[in-house]
């Protein structure tokens, strides 16, 4: 900001010739304050996307075929369900249709998908904030140590973010069914956490 | 009646405080244990408070203690003691918008702090309201034994109940032995060996967070979690009391691992940290969100946040 009020001051002096010049130049640095709008991303472990199997990169497949940006039934990625705004939105809204490796911020800034936050963080501000602060989300590491943080799509899919429902761990005995099997010989019941995979992943059919 | 009766049949004066030192010291010979008990025995017989142990005593407890456990489990413990660290007062937040009671942290915690598989013992308890529920302190008005193919349903929420850690907690004033207290960082511990298990704290405690060892526990040998605090998931004794420390064997070490429910929770429903770092996570939500405490009109003052991040 100070750097561009400098600038304005200077220009008066400098003459309108040169204004279309500082214009551009002020305008390259309101790019830049976006371009690191994630700025304040903690830097902590993020663990890599949860790419499908085999489906990145994309272009392995899409380098050599040519972009189509209608709205229509894919022939392909039929296990992706579009379930997110749908009637606003479509693939190449956030996939960069020149370089599919990259995702596609509105501003047009490409980005990777280990940054996929930016992208989710354009819409929904106030989660982007709480998940910085370390609030939204599953947090693992150490209270006052490194953390761990998972990028939103390790918990929603990118493609219908809604949370799946999961089957609960079993209730506590009612004391109605308490059994007296205080005997040496009985098998003592087992944890069921520890029959259930981990970590679990909360993408329904499809990863990404 | 003629005075002389007052005296006893065989005519000789015994002074009623002579006769109970005596009874005393005789029954006191009845109640000592035969004579080849072994030397641990009396260590165990006449150990100290735990708030009383020097470090070298403490040491030689912890010691006698693995040895024991070794012998009843086949399992090596690694007992530790480890102190509270300087400013720091531990805070818990949960978020009721997130939790869709799948009571993953139930089970996280049962084999994190080595709760009894049978009888069972759950430090967490999580309930189910429908929704609209005016009063969430009722617990009566609510149920934990809720069991669909799939949660959350849509009529219900839900509220995970574990200690609340207060800050003014009725459980150590009623305790006639002094076995439990609030150690400096907050957490409320328990010293097994000094509980005499008369309940009086479970009764006390307005959210139904302390457990009862009603048979002696059991824990499968392979699912046994050796790395143990002394105040905290070391196995216990029938006939103690018991609850949740934050998972005081995890966050008291430097640096301190998140308690076990935290890390478990599929929704990131679970926040902890320090309340006096101004920016940790428990601070940002005390802060940011809207944010109460369980029964606040008890004045027990606790440490543990419910809130709601959207």
């Amino acid at each position: 900001m100070v750097f561009n009020m400098l600038k304005i001051r200077s220009i008066k002096s400098a003459g309108w010739k040169r204004m279309g010049v500082y214009f551009v130049l002020s305008a390259v640095l309101i790019m830049n304050a976006n371009l690191f709008a994630a700025d304040d991303i903690p830097d902590y472990f993020v663990p890599p996307p949860p790419f499908s199997e085999d489906i990145f990169p994309c272009s392995d497949c899409h380098a050599d075929m040519e972009v189509n940006e209608t709205r229509r039934e894919l022939d392909a990625h039929e296990d992706i369900v579009l379930k997110h705004a749908e009637g606003q939105r479509w693939c190449l809204d956030c996939h960069n249709p020149n370089d599919r490796d990259r995702l596609r911020l509105v501003s047009g800034q490409l980005i990777s998908f280990e940054e996929s936050y930016s992208l989710c963080g354009q819409c929904h501000g106030t989660i982007f904030r709480d998940w910085k602060a370390g609030v939204h989300g599953t947090r693992t590491g150490f209270w006052n140590g490194t953390k761990q943080y998972r990028l939103c799509v390790h918990c929603h899919n990118p493609h219908s973010p809604r949370f799946q429902p999961l089957e609960p761990l079993p209730p506590p005995i009612r004391p109605d069914d308490l059994k007296f099997t205080q005997s040496q010989g009985t098998e003592i019941p087992k944890n069921p956490l520890n029959s259930i995979s981990k970590p679990e992943s909360n993408h329904a059919k499809e990863k990404h | 009646m003629p005075k002389k009766n007052t005296k006893n049949p065989c005519s000789k004066t015994v002074r009623r405080r002579t006769f109970l030192k005596g009874a005393a010291v005789g029954l006191a010979s009845f109640a000592l244990p035969p004579a080849q008990a072994d030397a641990t025995f009396w260590e165990s017989f006449f150990q100290k408070h735990f708030r009383e142990m020097n470090e070298d005593e403490l040491k030689s407890v912890m010691t006698r203690l693995e040895e024991e456990y070794r012998e009843e489990y086949d399992v090596q413990f690694n007992i530790k003691a480890t102190k509270p660290i300087d400013g720091v007062q531990y805070g818990y937040g949960l978020d009721l918008s997130r939790c869709i009671g799948c009571r993953r942290c139930v089970y996280a915690c049962v084999g994190e702090n080595n709760q009894s598989r049978d009888p069972q013992i759950h430090w967490i308890s999580v309930l189910q309201f429908e929704k609209g529920h005016k009063w969430v302190n009722i617990f009566e008005e609510a149920t934990k034994y809720y069991n669909p193919n799939e949660v959350p349903e849509e009529e219900y929420f839900y509220m995970p109940v574990q200690c609340q850690q207060c800050e003014n907690p009725p459980c150590v004033k009623v305790c006639p032995t002094k076995a439990t207290w609030k150690e400096r960082d907050g957490i409320t511990v328990v010293d097994y060996n000094w509980c005499i298990g008369c309940r009086y704290c479970m009764a006390a405690c307005p959210y139904g967070a302390r457990r009862f060892n009603w048979g002696k526990p059991r824990v499968s040998k392979e699912e046994y979690n050796a790395d143990v605090h002394y105040l905290g998931n070391r196995p216990r004794y029938k006939g103690v009391v018991e609850k949740c420390t934050f998972c005081i064997q995890r966050t008291r070490e430097e640096p301190g691992r998140y308690p076990a429910c935290v890390e478990i929770c599929p929704v990131g429903a679970r926040k902890f940290g320090n309340l006096l770092d101004p920016h940790s996570e428990i601070r940002y939500c005390i802060e940011n969100k809207r944010v109460f405490r369980l029964k606040e009109d008890l004045n027990t003052s606790p440490k543990f946040y419910y809130f709601f991040a959207t």
